[in-house]
């Protein structure tokens, strides 16, 4: 089992952190559409986090019980979202972007957990599961 | 970051090699509109065979590049994505907003283009 926290304040970041990522998810014996989903995964809540949450930290932890899988926690310490259900409905954006890195990311992990309240920040956790 | 455009016939080709910022696109973006309009090239191809991943950022930035560059004049065509990247980018929930001409590859992406040219050159 392994736990890595980075810290995600620039856009090179972002690089940084998902091809770390993308080397976890390798060793673990994802495959290249899994590793690709991961890592994209991976960028979009990333940017999030520095472009809304001003900077924050991403966790990549190997989970090895019965089933094994790959765990992503993202953390950030902004204005948290006011309205979770429109941000995850997809096609929304506060800053121009496509609106589409959380309801995407859900769509190409298999778990997806947020919570965000006003002030504190936003933290997303994503899971893959080796098949 | 240098990133080569190279000239082939009419077009200008830009081979993306490795993961780029997102400054590094943007500043990409107005490197590519510079040389579009210095050289006159009246088709832009955009290779990201190498690229292992596209987000939604860079979706965006090529989809730019693309608009921008057709209204200079040169038409458009991004080659070489590789199938997980495609996978990836439908589940991401991308292609009803993405409207950008691909090609398998470098060979067909001129082809795509002579063929989008010369039937443009018989039209007038």
């Amino acid at each position: 089992m392994s736990e890595d926290t980075l810290a995600v304040r620039s856009e090179y970041d972002i690089i940084t952190v998902r091809s770390f990522g993308r080397n976890v998810a390798a060793s673990l014996g994802f495959g290249v559409v899994d590793q690709c989903r991961i890592t994209t995964a991976i960028s979009e809540l990333a940017r999030n986090a520095v472009v809304y949450g001003g900077g924050g930290s991403v966790t990549i932890r190997t989970i090895s019980n019965e089933k094994k899988g790959l765990e992503i926690i993202c953390r950030d310490k902004g204005p948290g979202i006011a309205d979770l259900e429109l941000a995850l409905r997809g096609g929304y954006s506060t800053v121009g972007g496509l609106g589409i890195g959380l309801s995407g990311s859900k769509r190409l992990m298999d778990e997806f957990q947020i919570s965000s309240s006003a002030g504190k920040g936003t933290v997303v956790t994503v899971r893959k599961w080796l098949r | 970051m240098e990133i080569p455009l190279l000239k082939i016939e009419d077009f200008l080709v830009v081979s993306l090699q490795t993961e780029l910022s997102d400054r590094e696109i943007v500043e990409l973006r107005e490197e590519i509109l510079d040389k579009i309009k210095k050289t006159g090239a009246r088709g832009l191809i955009v290779d990201i065979t190498a690229l292992k991943l596209i987000d939604s950022f860079m979706a965006k930035s090529l989809s730019s590049i693309a608009d921008t560059a057709t209204l200079l004049g040169a038409k458009t065509v991004v080659v070489g994505m590789q199938p997980a990247v495609a996978l990836t980018l439908v589940e991401l929930g991308l292609r009803i907003k993405w409207k950008i001409h691909t090609a398998l590859n470098l060979e067909r992406g001129i082809n795509l283009l002579r063929k989008a040219l010369r039937s443009e050159t018989e039209a007038l």
